[in-house]
């Protein structure tokens, strides 16, 4: 067989073929047999019982049609006749190797003789193959008779080593043996932390020499450990072409892919980390990115697509963009698409920004494709893509112009063994914050904390720079009891530690602060694995085990974030308002406890006031006649109030001895609603442009209006959690649900 | 020939314990411990044995005995599971004991709850009863929901 393909590929090299899709799907196909055999004679030691006379026949089949039509093709382009020799060659080689002729002597001989061209030949070869391509997929060609030589070579190299001993530059070495000298290696460095403490505390200038020689070697045998790890990303790269070939033949397109930086280095568990991901954003690229060679050239594009892919390093971090120069996202069809699936609403999508429309496809269950293929458009997909590059500390976005294409950039860290951290005590341990997450750190002194603190509702807040930060305070969300010596040693200053968590900040308030090290990551078990708070444990200087902090569990236990991340959307819709509108007019009232909040003046409907004789209970739900009809009331304190007095409040009815109640009828969905506020307070036009996320329910987030810290009610929220939206006759499970 | 076997035995609430001495990689004084907020109520906390970090599993709690008495300090029967190694907190070490399988007998079926799982069975001493526990299903326990206490 491997005779016929040689046949088919002398042919191509006279020129008597032109090369097209078909002939190279026969010529990988017969690449794949090939390699099954040889696999199977590594196995055995010798020849498997493979014979295939489907793909012989396509081959004779094909060099039959190509003597035909390669006769009319003509000469396919100029051929050199020094380049011939270098085939030549190789296909001498190719016969006894691939043909797996195992009698040592004769192919010795033959390695032997080639050996000097053998390094030269490839790009002859190449050279060659992309004049004869006049057909689409020259690269893809390429990349097979690269991977034939490839072949080639390393059974000439298996039977060159066991004729002779070669001497190699390179050896191999089990993963294994890497992991543990990378233990060790993580054991040294925290050894020498250890060393550099004594000895900064001990009078002897001979043991600060030692210590400090130490410590260079520790940081040089570190750095040299991990390279010994690095992998250049081409290793995963060189399935790609297949990959694209295999999906553009599949929903018959022509893609064609260029790399750069094939020889960016990444940490082996990285590389394995994120091969699952690149793939399917290849495939992506190429099932929905590029568009069909007809609709190409009507854009006035080449037929054939392009797919790039560029790595290089950046600030600590590695750059993967997967581009395409396809038909680019729509925003349109993407917006709709939101709102269809409810993950926005529709005020908020024409609010969104492009760039934040284009990142909804990171959203589970979104897709855009119109239809669903074997390779994608079920939904599932990019969001796993997300979760992955994140999971090793990645971030992934999207940028694309319309008609124009696509790129898609990952950024991932170079390794994760081990990392810069900053470490902080708080209730007698210490904690270590990845440097990746963190942005700045905040020191209040005491005279300052009353003033810089303010309360939202009994939550706190920060004014950092004129936004709103939201304050986590460490020991109450991980339960520490308060430790009495820190707080008698603490002089009431605060520290906060501002950190990132999903393009959401917010600043952690830790007992003190102390440095920053390198740490060495070590996994928890799985006793500990249901623990979203900790990313992992480390051995300090001293010795004692200290637990890593996963900022992104942290974020989300503290509310924070939202695991579905839309609360994040929330606030980016409210801030792209924020931009388009320079200046909103807001009603301003007091909410219960004398918080005040507002509303956009444009959402409401009427101002009213009720004397309490009006008011009458349909079941625990507050109901007004008005106009004729029946107007719910819904209680802001009720929906506000903590959850355990929620019944007790809700079944109260209005006492009787207060005054008018305040209502402010708004509308939605196309009934009206009464909410029963404590006192109108002012309309006020303002920028509003100081704002900071919400820190409960019901409220969109927060902002600074007429100088002081309002918060903005999130009405279809409130009339959710009031679930008023029902019908009136089936409230006797409403308050069931509103304790919910 | 009677087949014996080997028991590394420890003491909780005064019941003897014993767990496969081929399992056992050592036994530790009690060791400075990392504790873990929000884990696991039977997860006292990480402990480093020689740059090896170590889950720290409170049997009293695991096997529903009670707390320990305040002043007394737990030893560490560090065991091999299949995660790695997991030190055993108890209240003391015993001997280690060969026992024959025939005095080996199933828990007596009035034996019920969780407790019952971790315990294969007791083999029969002289003076008394070795509860026999098993190692994988001790370290499973842990994997519990969430609780609000880490539990020293």
């Amino acid at each position: 067989m491997a005779h016929v393909g040689e046949n088919l590929l002398t042919r191509l090299r006279d020129g008597q073929l032109t090369l097209n899709p078909e002939l190279t799907t026969a010529l990988l196909s017969m690449v794949d047999a090939v390699r099954q055999m040889l696999k199977e004679i590594q196995a055995t030691g010798h020849d498997g019982e493979f014979d295939y006379p489907e793909l012989r026949e396509i081959l004779t089949r094909l060099q039959q049609v190509g003597v035909n039509t390669g006769k009319q093709a003509g000469t396919a382009g100029p051929i050199a006749s020094k380049e011939v020799a270098p085939k030549g060659m190789g296909q001498e080689i190719a016969r006894p190797a691939v043909a797996k002729d195992l009698v040592v002597s004769p192919c010795e001989e033959k390695s032997t003789g080639t050996e000097a061209p053998k390094s030269v030949q490839v790009q002859p070869v190449q050279g060659k193959i992309s004049a004869l391509s006049v057909a689409a997929d020259s690269r893809h060609v390429e990349a097979a008779v690269i991977a034939i030589q490839e072949d080639i070579l390393g059974a000439q190299q298996t039977l060159e080593s066991r004729s002779r001993d070669a001497v190699a530059e390179t050896i191999r070495v089990g993963v294994n043996v890497l992991d543990k000298l990378m233990t060790l290696v993580g054991e040294l460095v925290l050894a020498r932390n250890q060393l550099l403490q004594i000895s900064s505390t001990v009078e002897d200038t001979g043991l600060q020499a030692v210590s400090q020689r130490i410590n260079l070697i520790a940081t040089e045998l570190q750095e040299g450990v991990m390279k010994t790890r690095m992998q250049p990303i081409g290793n995963i790269w060189s399935q790609f072409p297949r990959t694209v070939r295999d999906v553009a033949l599949g929903c018959g397109k022509e893609v064609g892919i260029e790399m750069e930086g094939k020889e960016t280095e990444l940490d082996k568990t990285i590389i394995e980390a994120i091969k699952d991901p690149l793939t399917h954003l290849v495939r992506n690229s190429v099932d929905h990115g590029i568009e069909l060679p007809e609709d190409r050239v009507k854009a006035g594009k080449d037929r054939t697509g392009r797919l790039i892919l560029r790595a290089f390093h950046e600030g600590g971090q590695v750059n993967i963009e997967i581009t395409d120069d396809g038909a680019g996202l729509n925003e349109e069809r993407l917006r709709k698409k939101a709102v269809e699936r409810g993950v926005i609403t529709a005020e908020q999508a024409t609010r969104m920004t492009e760039r934040e429309i284009f990142n909804l496809i990171f959203l589970p269950g979104f897709s855009t494709a119109a239809k669903v293929t074997n390779v994608s458009g079920r939904g599932v997909g990019m969001d796993v893509v997300k979760t992955n590059v994140e999971k090793i500390g990645g971030t992934v976005d999207v940028q694309s112009t319309r008609g124009r294409g696509t790129t898609v950039r990952v950024k991932i860290p170079l390794t994760l063994a081990i990392i810069p951290a900053l470490v902080v005590t708080c209730g007698g341990d210490r904690y270590a914050i990845p440097q990746v997450s963190l942005l700045e750190l905040v020191r209040l002194e005491p005279d300052e904390v009353g003033k810089g603190i303010e309360l939202v509702h009994g939550v706190p807040v920060y004014r950092l720079r004129g936004r709103l930060l939201p304050l986590v305070y460490l020991n109450q969300e991980l339960k520490l009891a308060a430790d009495e010596r820190a707080a008698a040693e603490s002089d009431g200053a605060v520290n906060i530690v501002v950190l990132q968590a999903d393009e959401r900040q917010f600043g952690l308030v830790v007992d003190q602060i102390n440095d920053t090290e390198e740490i060495v990551v070590k996994p928890l078990r799985k006793q500990l694995k249901t623990v979203k708070t900790f990313a992992g444990s480390s051995i300090m200087g001293d010795g004692k085990v200290a637990l890593i902090l996963d900022v992104l569990g942290l974020a989300q236990r503290a509310g924070v974030i939202t695991e579905t991340r839309d609360r994040a959307l929330t606030e980016k819709a409210a801030e792209a308002a924020a931009t388009s509108k320079d200046k909103q007019t807001f009603l301003l009232f007091a909410g219960p406890g004398d918080s005040r909040m507002a509303i956009l003046l444009s959402t409401l409907a009427r101002l009213e006031e009720f004397p309490v004789a009006q008011v009458e209970m349909s079941g625990s739900q507050w109901v007004t006649q008005y106009r004729g009809q029946i107007l719910p009331l819904v209680r802001l304190n009720v929906v506000l109030e903590e959850r355990r007095n929620k019944l007790r409040a809700l079944q109260a009815p209005p006492a009787a001895d207060s005054g008018p109640i305040q209502v402010l009828v708004v509308n939605h969905e196309g009934r009206s609603f009464g909410l029963v506020v404590e006192r109108i307070l002012d309309i006020v036009e303002d920028q509003a442009d100081v704002r900071s996320p919400a820190t409960r329910a019901a409220v969109l987030y927060s902002v600074v209006i007429g100088e002081r810290v309002t918060e903005m009610l999130d009405i279809p929220a409130i009339l959710r959690s009031a679930d008023v939206s029902a019908s009136l006759s089936r409230v006797a499970t409403k308050s069931a649900e509103v304790v919910n | 020939m009677v087949q014996t076997s080997q028991f590394c035995t420890f003491y909780l609430d005064k019941l003897l314990f014993g767990v496969e001495l081929k399992g056992v990689q050592e036994v530790m004084r009690s060791l400075d411990m990392t504790k873990v907020p929000l884990a696991p109520a039977v997860v006292s906390g990480l402990i480093n044995l020689r740059g090896q970090i170590v889950t720290a599993v409170d049997l009293r709690k695991c096997l529903e005995l009670g707390s320990r008495p305040v002043g007394t300090a737990a030893m560490n029967v560090v065991v091999r599971s299949e995660d790695g190694a997991i030190s055993l907190l108890v209240d003391e070490i015993g001997d280690v004991v060969e026992v024959e399988e025939t005095t080996f007998e199933r828990p007596p079926e009035t034996l019920r709850g969780t407790v019952r799982a971790m315990i294969l069975g007791v083999h029969k001493l002289n003076d008394r009863l070795m509860h026999v526990l098993d190692i994988e299903k001790a370290c499973q326990m842990t994997e519990g929901a969430e609780t609000t206490a880490a539990g020293r």
